[in-house]
């Protein structure tokens, strides 16, 4: 399993359309890919969920990646984050 | 035969067959499913078709306006694949519910949940989860029938048509818009200018189930609608609609030529467009620039603010093919009869005399200096200006300046290219135009926005129908303030043209011309036409 944490800095948080983004990269990979953020959690290829965690500017969000292809999977949402969030 | 009378927004002829555009309510009652089978069966049916539906909406906003704003219907699909939400509604139906009564207690359900966070910004996306089910009951229920089903292009017959709802429609399915309500300076009606449509607003008709399908013409020179027409009349008016495209080739001659009175002055004819794409048509049309870019499209129509990244774009794209012609950008106009849900703004008693345009974005630093940003930046691939509406004083321009310069010097600490950027304001308030001369001493350019001036001078609200008449564009005091605009202008060396719904009265070219008038912006239809009336003075 794969852990890492991020601090979004996107003014508007996980809005719409990086979470529409979000969830066709997760969907991309085998693994189960959570992201959690104050006790709530959410599984990153559901959209209505990861919109569910208002995560807006300055939340600190833990994704977890376990599966066949983690490690593949963990970097390509820790750049996803970097680059739109 | 059925004659009806309208307002005309835009001189010219359609024929074609009529689409009834309306929408129906649906009946979302908990009567009890029959068969728990069957109602799942519906279920994935309309949700299959909902996104069949957003399929295509995504293609047509892909090709009309763009990846970034068609985005939108993209996630709204994946909404639609969300586990817990389909899984929310099956396991109400398992529980008797008929498929819609249960769409719409999940849907009222989520909408809830985002409602409820503490986020100012996802309290908004809870209409997105209440878009979403509303597709699928109205897929489920017969209801809402929003998109044109026709093959042919046909006339549109519709009570009224918000910003929104203009934008997401096919444009090249539509011959025609025949509105109930709208008066000719609605958005619709400037929509429909835009995109050279003749068309009525205002127009006296029912929406009767009956016209749908039928044969009608849209006479754009008499403001008239006629349903269902005997032959004679029907050819009469395609002659005239022939003779009249005819013409308008015949004015094709004057492109390339110079705008020009007989006695030697010059007006600069540009235009007036909403968004990147139209900058082609101002091109076709000769254009001699951008009079005016509505920014505000950029923002309605969507979900979010768009990103700085992606007004970036937009702007740079209008830059870019205008190779070099002034492009004037003014800065989001929204509020009043735009709006856009995720800023949250309040509904007032008075829009139009109230928190809209510059007085929003001075109180959102964010967002004002986002757009400038991005215009800044863009500034580096053509000649751009910025222009700011709804001025009453000194002290706003002022202020505006202030952070402009805030904005340059964050982006030159950056070493990012800029280019020489005009600032100028829009004329637009009685106050302006009062305090012209003194105004024209902070800005390189005026630009008079004749819709706004006519209605506060006049204290005659323009969405209304019952004062169109009232509503008198060419009222002496309005052109009375037009006239000292230009003059405190002149005065200081500074250059001032009209951009509103006037520049295009050809009855009053002469009056401008003769004010002194530096542009006219009009829509890209009107440019030869004016090019015409200037060369004869």
């Amino acid at each position: 399993m794969k852990t890492f944490t991020y601090t979004i800095t996107d003014a508007l948080g996980i809005h719409a359309r990086p979470a529409g983004l979000l969830v066709k990269l997760a969907a991309g990979y085998q693994s189960n890919i959570l992201i959690s953020r104050e006790g709530k959690e959410a599984n990153a290829k559901r959209i209505m969920a990861i919109m569910g965690l208002g995560a807006t500017t300055g939340a600190e969000i833990t994704v977890k990646v376990e599966g066949p292809d983690e490690g593949e999977a963990a970097a390509a949402v820790e750049d996803f984050l970097k680059a739109n969030l | 035969m059925v004659k009806c009378t309208g307002k005309s927004v835009l001189k010219g002829i359609a024929v074609g067959r009529i689409c009834l555009y309306r929408k129906k309510v649906a009946d979302v009652s908990h009567a009890p499913a029959e068969n728990v089978e069957k109602e799942l069966e519906r279920f994935d049916l309309a949700v299959g078709r909902a996104k069949e539906q957003l399929a295509a909406l995504y293609e047509n906003a892909l090709k009309s306006v763009g990846e970034e704003e068609a985005m939108i219907f993209d996630v709204h699909s994946m909404m639609l694949e969300d586990e817990g939400y389909l899984e929310d509604i099956r396991a109400l139906i398992q529980d008797g519910r008929n498929a819609q009564a249960a769409v719409h207690e999940t849907g009222q359900q989520y909408s809830r949940m985002f409602a409820e966070m503490d986020d100012e910004y996802m309290k908004a996306r809870s209409a997105d989860v209440l878009d979403i089910s509303g597709r699928v009951i109205d897929i489920l229920t017969g209801a809402g029938e929003m998109s044109i089903q026709s093959q042919t292009p046909v006339i549109l017959l519709a009570d009224d048509l918000t910003p929104s709802e203009t934008i997401s429609m096919d444009k090249s399915k539509i011959l025609a818009f025949v509105t109930v309500h709208g008066s000719a300076s609605s958005h619709t009606a400037i929509l429909a200018r835009s995109m050279n449509l003749p068309s009525l607003v205002n127009t006296q008709t029912e929406l009767l189930e009956e016209y749908h399908g039928k044969m009608a013409v849209v006479d754009g020179f008499h403001g008239e609608l006629l349903i269902d027409p005997p032959q004679d009349i029907l050819d009469a008016m395609i002659l005239k609609r022939d003779q009249w495209t005819a013409e308008r080739e015949g004015l094709r001659g004057l492109i390339g030529a110079d705008n020009v009175t007989r006695d030697g002055r010059r007006v600069n004819v540009y235009c007036n467009i909403g968004n990147a794409q139209d900058a082609d048509s101002v091109l076709a049309a000769d254009g001699g620039g951008i009079g005016l870019f509505r920014s505000e499209f950029l923002f309605l129509g969507r979900d979010s603010c768009p990103s700085e990244e992606e007004q970036f774009e937009s702007y740079k794209k209008v830059l870019e093919k205008m190779q070099g012609k002034k492009v004037i950008i003014r800065t989001l106009d929204i509020g009043a009869d735009k709006k856009a849900d995720y800023l949250d703004l309040e509904p007032e008693e008075n829009p139009a005399l109230g928190y809209r345009a510059i007085r929003i974005c001075m109180d959102r630093p964010e967002l004002f200096c986002t757009q400038l940003r991005a215009i800044y930046r863009a500034s580096a691939f053509g000649t751009a200006a910025i222009m700011f509406p709804m001025i009453i004083s000194l002290e706003e321009i002022r202020e505006i300046k202030r952070i402009v310069e805030g904005v340059k010097k964050e982006l030159a600490d950056k070493q990012v290219p800029m280019g020489e950027v005009e600032l100028g304001i829009m004329i637009e308030t009685p106050a302006a135009a009062l305090i012209s001369d003194e105004l024209a001493g902070e800005v390189d350019f005026f630009s008079i926005g004749t819709n706004d001036l006519t209605q506060y001078t006049l204290a005659a609200d323009r969405q209304n129908q019952k004062l169109e008449k009232i509503c008198d564009t060419h009222h002496k005091a309005v052109l009375k303030l037009i006239g000292m605009t230009v003059e405190n202008g002149h005065k200081k060396g500074i250059w001032v043209g009209i951009c509103g719904e006037l520049a295009a009265d050809l009855s009053l070219t002469r009056t401008f011309v003769d004010m002194g008038v530096d542009e006219l912006s009009v829509s890209p239809a009107y440019v030869l036409e004016l090019r015409k009336t200037i060369r004869e003075l």
